[in-house]
C-alpha cells in the first residue's frame, strides 16, 4: 500500500502542477502552435535536408555527412566566405552595437517633437527600403562618383578608383556601408528601453556620488536596461553574421575574386542559383552553430555590465 | 506630482562641454543618415530630364509633381482596380501586425512571469530560431503552407508573420523588467491572469509593443506576397507598385514616385508610434 501511494504521488503532483499552470499554457498556446508549424518544423526539415542530396525536383537522397565534409574540407570558397564573414562580424558587430547604444542614449537627452524627428533621421537608412542606392551613387567607379570626385578635387588620388571592383576596397567599403545601416532593430529597442528606466534612480544616484553622465550611464542606465541589451546583442549577432544583401547589391555575387563573399552569399549561390538545397542547408546549419556559440559568449560578457 | 517636477528639471550630471560634444556628433552623423531620405524626396520631385541627368545631382532644381501624375495614370490602367490592392494590403499588414503583437505579448507574459514546465526550453527555442537562415527554411515552409491548405490565401502571409521570434523575445525582455509586486496586487483583488495581462502588463510595456508594431508593420508592408499569392486579386499594393516601378525607362518618373510612397507609408506609421513611445514617458512615472 505504502509503495503504491508513493508511486502514485508523482503522477498526481504532475497533474496538479499541470492544472495550476493551465492559464499559462493557454496563453502561450496560440503563439507556439503557429511557431511550431512555421518555424520549428521548417528548421528541423532543413537540418534533416542538410544530410541529403536535394535538387528541389527529385526526392532528397540521404548522403550522411557528405555535405559537411565537402563544405569544410573541399570547398575553398566557403573558407574564404567564412573568413570574410568572421572579419565582418568581429568589426561591425561590436561597433554597430555601440553605435546603437550611443545614439539611443544621446537621443534620449532630447525631448518632444525634436526627439521623434531625430529618431527618424537616424533610423532612416533602415526604413527607406532601397537605401543602398545612395551608396551606388557615392561609390560610382568613374570620376562622377561622389567619393572619387571629392578625392580627386583634394588631390588625394590621381585617377578615379572603381571602388566595388577593386579587391582591396570591397571589404572596407562594405563594412562602412553596413555600419551606416546599423541603427535598426537594436537602436529602436534601446530607445524604448531607455523609457522604462525609473527616473527616481537618477536622482538617487546623485546622492550616491555619481558625478558625471558617463558614470550615470555605466552604474544606473545600463544595468537598468539589461534585458534590452541582451535583446540588442542577439539581433546584432543575427545581422552581423547574415550579411549578404549589401554585398550582392554593391559588389555583386560573385564579387571580384570573392572579396565580398560571405557565408550567406555562398548559401544563396547554392540555394537559389545551383539548386543544391542539401548543401545550402548544411551551410545554414554551420552558420547557425556559429551564431549560437557567439551568442553564448556575448551573453556571458553582458552579465558583467555595471559591475 | 512630485515625479512630474523631476521630469522637467531632470538633467542631472550634465556639463556644457559634454553637451557640445554630443550635439556635434549628432550633427555630423545626422547628415549622413538623412541622405537616403533627402534623395528619395528629391528624386520624386525631379522632372524626367533631371532624373536622367548624368552625373546625378542630389537636389532637385525644378520641382514638379509630374511623377505622381504618371503614377496615378499607371495605377488607373491596371487590370485589377487599385482599391483592391489597397484592401489586400490593409488586411495583410493589419492582420500580421496586430496578430503578431497580441500573440507574442500574450505568450511573453507567462514566459516571463509564470513558472511552468518547459518554460525555459520554449523560450530558448524562440531565441535560437532567429539564428537559422531564412533562405533554407523557405522551401519546407512552402510545403507546410501548401499542406495546411492555406496557399494562395491571406493566411499564408499572416499566420507565419504572427509567429516570428523577434516579437516574443522583445516583449519578454520588457516584461522581465516589471516588478512582480505590480501584478501581485491585482491578483489579490481576484483578477484572472488574462485580466492582469490586459490591465497591468500591457499598459506598462507600451514602449515595447509600439516599437514592435513599427518593426512588424515595416515587414508586412514590404512583403510582395509573390511566393504564396497567385491570384492577382489577392496581391498587396507593394506588389503592384513594384510592377509599375519595374517598367524601366518609360516609367522612370512613376518609379521615383513609387519609391517615395513605399518609404512614406512606414515612415508615417513610425512617427505616429514613436511619438506615442515618448508620451509614455510622462505616464510611466505613475506606475506602482
Amino acid at each position: 500500500m505504502v509503495q503504491l501511494k508513493q508511486k502514485k504521488a508523482p503522477a498526481l503532483r504532475l497533474n496538479a502542477e499541470l492544472k495550476k499552470s493551465m492559464p499559462s499554457y493557454l496563453m502561450i498556446a496560440p503563439y507556439f502552435i503557429l511557431f511550431f508549424f512555421f518555424t520549428v518544423l521548417p528548421v528541423l526539415a532543413s537540418i534533416v535536408l542538410s544530410f541529403t542530396d536535394f535538387n528541389m525536383l527529385e526526392w532528397p537522397e540521404f548522403t550522411g555527412w557528405t555535405n559537411y565534409i565537402r563544405l569544410l574540407v573541399n570547398d575553398d570558397l566557403f573558407i574564404v566566405a567564412l573568413k570574410n564573414t568572421l572579419l565582418f562580424a568581429v568589426i561591425t558587430g561590436p561597433v554597430s552595437y555601440m553605435m546603437c547604444l550611443l545614439f539611443a542614449w544621446i537621443i534620449n537627452e532630447f525631448s518632444g517633437k525634436l526627439r521623434a524627428f531625430l529618431t527618424l533621421i537616424f533610423y532612416a537608412p533602415s526604413i527607406c527600403g532601397n537605401a543602398y542606392m545612395i551608396w551606388q551613387i557615392i561609390l560610382t567607379g568613374d570620376r562622377y562618383g561622389f567619393l572619387n570626385g571629392i578625392l580627386l578635387e583634394w588631390d588625394i588620388i590621381n585617377e578615379a578608383i572603381i571602388w566595388m571592383k577593386t579587391e582591396k576596397y570591397v571589404m572596407p567599403m562594405l563594412i562602412v556601408v553596413q555600419l551606416w545601416l546599423s541603427l535598426g532593430t537594436g537602436f529602436l529597442s534601446f530607445i524604448a528601453g531607455l523609457q522604462t528606466v525609473d527616473k527616481n534612480m537618477y536622482e538617487a544616484a546623485v546622492l550616491d556620488g555619481v558625478k558625471n553622465r558617463w558614470q550615470e550611464l555605466w552604474y544606473i542606465t545600463l544595468p537598468a536596461m539589461k534585458p534590452q541589451l541582451m535583446f540588442g546583442a542577439v539581433m546584432q549577432i543575427t545581422q552581423s553574421f547574415a550579411i549578404a544583401d549589401i554585398s550582392i547589391q554593391l559588389a555583386g555575387n560573385p564579387s571580384v575574386n570573392y572579396a565580398g563573399s560571405t557565408v550567406v552569399t555562398h548559401l544563396l549561390d547554392y540555394g537559389t542559383v545551383r539548386f543544391e538545397m542539401g548543401y545550402a542547408s548544411a551551410i545554414a546549419t554551420i552558420l547557425f552553430l556559429l551564431m549560437v556559440g557567439t551568442n553564448k559568449l556575448v551573453q556571458k560578457l553582458l552579465r558583467r555590465v555595471g559591475e | 506630482m512630485k515625479r512630474m517636477k523631476i521630469f522637467k528639471t531632470q538633467k542631472l550630471n550634465r556639463s556644457v562641454a559634454g553637451n557640445g560634444l554630443l550635439f556635434f556628433l549628432m550633427g555630423i552623423f545626422g547628415v549622413l543618415m538623412a541622405l537616403p531620405l533627402v534623395m528619395i524626396v528629391n528624386n520624386a520631385l525631379k522632372p524626367l530630364d533631371e532624373l536622367f541627368q548624368y552625373p546625378p545631382k542630389l537636389f532637385v532644381r525644378n520641382p514638379t509633381l509630374d511623377n505622381f501624375v504618371d503614377l496615378f495614370v499607371a495605377m488607373n490602367s491596371s487590370w485589377v482596380p487599385f482599391s483592391r490592392y489597397l484592401l489586400n494590403t490593409v488586411i495583410i499588414t493589419v492582420g500580421g501586425t496586430v496578430g503578431h503583437v497580441i500573440l507574442a505579448s500574450l505568450a511573453a507574459y507567462p514566459l516571463s512571469k509564470h513558472r511552468f514546465k518547459g518554460r525555459d526550453t520554449l523560450f530558448n527555442m524562440v531565441v535560437l530560431s532567429m539564428m537559422f537562415s531564412w533562405t533554407v527554411t523557405q522551401i519546407p515552409n512552402y510545403m507546410i503552407i501548401s499542406w495546411l491548405g492555406i496557399n494562395n490565401t491571406y493566411l499564408a502571409l499572416i499566420l507565419p508573420a504572427c509567429s516570428y521570434g523577434m516579437g516574443l523575445y522583445l516583449m519578454k525582455q520588457f516584461i522581465d523588467q516589471l516588478p512582480n509586486s505590480l501584478m501581485e496586487s491585482a491578483r489579490l483583488d481576484g483578477a484572472s491572469e488574462f485580466r492582469v495581462f490586459m490591465t497591468i502588463v500591457m499598459p506598462n510595456v507600451k514602449p515595447a509593443w509600439l516599437t514592435l508594431a513599427i518593426f512588424q508593420f515595416q515587414q508586412m508592408w514590404g512583403n510582395t506576397g509573390a511566393m504564396f499569392l497567385r491570384d492577382e486579386e489577392l496581391k498587396p499594393l507593394q506588389f503592384a507598385l513594384q510592377q509599375i516601378a519595374a517598367g524601366g525607362t518609360a516609367r522612370a518618373g512613376a518609379s521615383a514616385a513609387v519609391t517615395f510612397i513605399i518609404a512614406a507609408i512606414p515612415i508615417t506609421f513610425f512617427l505616429i508610434c514613436q511619438s506615442n513611445v515618448l508620451e509614455t514617458m510622462t505616464t510611466s512615472g505613475m506606475k506602482e
